[in-house]
């Protein structure tokens, strides 16, 4: 063996400082967050019971629970889905399946790294002037969930397209050699193929759809409302405008309430987005090509 | 995109394959297309709807020089209201320019660690810790802002409010880094192994491999990253809106509360008459922020896919 020499151990001395460094940037960034979590656990964890999210709030959002907030944000969520998964998967199968790669198809990937790079409050100014004014649904779960729906697109789309690319080409082509058409093969084939990896899409959706506060504040979340939804044209509170709400707008809300609230919102997003990490994970590992 | 084309078929001329399939197959590749032109659709819509209700304030109150040149956002002055958004673009400037200060160093060092130096099972774990980090919603920063941020910069510089721009930039600083990170991790990635390859038969260690190749060749991407940490700062609502004070000023340091042009909309919107000069303002701020956000992604995509093809 040759003996190491002083450049070498001055190299290899430098190496680890470099990956010290760097370990601590990426635990630096991480500690923050894990620091502000347990805070809010500590802080909102004792609210937290099968009571604090199935009863009303009270005393003017000072006491109670956030039942109302959280039934809301399933039927933004909800109608926010049935609109957008359709056509982001169509749209993600037409990307994938027929669109040819030119300028066209280029524009229309501009168009969605664009539609995803609007800043939230835009969305909702799109969302006050078309679908509650220029279309007339006003503040409504409709409204709100349509600028959902259109903000959330492409998160559908491109999480669709990946699955779909996914499955390999020899499986249309030997579809194709049936005599299937285009469209048989897509939903006999490709799509039963690319079901899981589509819905791990869909989770992800759910979660950012449960977050966002700004495109929902005028289209159709109230700050507070003494009775539930009873369809889509119907106004309602949702989790995330109720965090804002409890802590910026209402006097005198104890603190562990609005730390609960936040607690119960971030829970539920970090949640989603487990179940659809792990879901990815397995599905990895379970590739059969 | 296919080498096959399976309706080639209905070229022969005695076999017309023009059943009820071939229509069924039609129709949906009509409707998959209109699906597919969908977001061009949207990002036309979205211009052509906050223009038309922010139309009139153009044609009507909007002076170029008191909208980009006045630090005096008073809308609601009755006598002589005065739409100047400097100081709002002056907020989210710096707010924007704090939060990428504290998200760069962070986020390409984290990049770099997990796409150079971690291997297995670690990276896997950061990954996903990072996935989940960019997946907090901007409402719940906001909060964090207000209750657990708020007290301790009273506490840490001695100052009466802890709502400012040091507050919100950290905030949104932590709000893009994950984002920054990953796109940062993929630019890595998106550089050939054989380049690490030569430098390291060359003799290279691992850190030169890093600094004097891979970074170079990334540089694109890690360019794009940096380009997208800012959109995301300028557009972000929720977080400022609760983090910055809120007051319209023109910073002068850290402990300055600012208010931003997004928080701006957000908060004054619903105490807005429909079709009012105040109301088309914001819708005209709206604009201003479509525009820029657009012109930042654009660029960011330009450049990315520009080395991708190289």
């Amino acid at each position: 063996m040759f003996a190491e020499s002083a450049l070498n151990v001055r190299n290899k001395r430098v190496q680890n400082l470099f990956r010290i460094l760097f370990l601590m940037m990426t635990v630096l960034l991480i500690i923050p967050v894990v620091i502000i979590l347990a805070t809010l656990i500590a802080k909102g964890g004792s609210i937290i019971s099968i009571d604090f999210l199935f009863t009303d709030p009270t005393n003017g959002m000072t006491a109670g629970g956030i039942f109302p907030a959280l039934l809301g944000t399933v039927w933004i969520v909800a109608v926010a889905l049935l609109a957008s998964v359709p056509l982001g998967v169509a749209a993600a199968i037409y990307l994938n399946e027929y669109a040819g790669d030119n300028w066209f198809t280029r524009i229309i990937q501009l168009a969605i790294i664009n539609l995803a790079g609007v800043p939230s409050i835009v969305h909702a100014l799109f969302g006050v002037g078309a679908f509650v004014i220029f279309f007339g649904f006003g503040t409504s779960i409709l409204a709100a969930s349509l600028t959902l729906a259109i903000m959330t697109l492409p998160v559908v789309i491109v999480s669709t397209r990946e699955s779909l690319r996914a499955v390999p080409q020899a499986f249309r082509e030997a579809c194709w050699n049936m005599g299937a058409t285009r469209w048989q093969t897509i939903r006999r084939v490709v799509l039963p193929n690319a079901v899981s990896g589509i819905l791990t899409g869909v989770i992800l959706e759910v979660s950012r759809t449960t977050g966002e506060t700004a495109p929902i504040m005028f289209t159709g979340a109230a700050f507070f409302l003494p009775f539930l939804p009873q369809g889509v044209f119907d106004q309602t509170m949702a989790l995330s405008l109720h965090l804002f709400v409890v802590a910026t707008q209402v006097p005198g809300v104890p603190d562990n309430l609005a730390f609960g609230v936040a607690l119960v919102l971030i829970a539920m997003v970090l949640l989603m987005n487990s179940i659809s990490i792990a879901f990815r994970m397995y599905l990895r590992g379970k590739k059969k090509w | 995109m296919s080498a096959i084309n399976p309706l080639n078929r209905s070229m022969t001329t005695d076999f017309d394959s023009r059943n009820m399939d071939w229509y069924i197959d039609k129709f949906v590749q009509f409707i998959v297309f209109v699906a597919g032109i969908s977001a061009i659709i949207f990002i036309i819509g979205i211009f052509i709807f906050i223009t038309m209700e922010g139309f009139g304030f153009l044609l009507e109150d909007f002076s170029f020089r008191e909208f980009f040149l006045s630090p005096f956002w008073e809308p609601s002055d009755e006598d002589a209201p005065e739409y100047g958004i400097l100081a709002l673009v002056a907020g989210t400037a710096s707010v924007t320019g704090l939060a990428m200060v504290v998200a760069i160093p962070f986020s390409l060092g984290a990049a770099i660690f997990i796409g150079e130096f971690a291997s297995g099972k670690l990276r896997e774990y950061l990954k996903v810790l990072v996935e989940l980090l960019a997946a907090i919603p901007s409402v719940v920063w906001g909060f964090i802002g207000l209750s657990i941020m708020n007290p301790l910069i009273i506490d840490l510089f001695d100052v009466p409010v802890g709502l400012n721009v040091l507050n919100a930039g950290i905030i949104l600083g932590l709000m893009a880094a994950p984002i920054m990170t990953s796109i940062a991790e993929d630019a890595l990635k998106a550089v050939p192994d054989r380049y690490r390859e030569a430098a390291e038969a060359l003799g290279a260690t691992r850190w030169q491999v890093i600094f004097k190749t891979v970074l170079p060749a990334a540089k694109n991407g890690l360019l794009g990253a940096v380009l997208l940490g800012v959109g995301r700062g300028f557009g972000e609502t929720m977080a400022v809106l609760m983090a910055t004070g809120h007051a319209v000023n023109i910073p002068g340091s850290l402990f300055d509360p600012v208010r931003a042009l997004t928080a701006t909309i957000a908060a004054e919107l619903g105490e807005t008459a429909v079709g009012s000069p105040h109301y088309q303002a914001l819708f005209t701020i709206g604009i201003f922020l479509f525009i820029i956000t657009f012109i930042i992604n654009l660029t960011a995509d330009l450049i990315v896919r520009g080395i991708r093809k190289g």
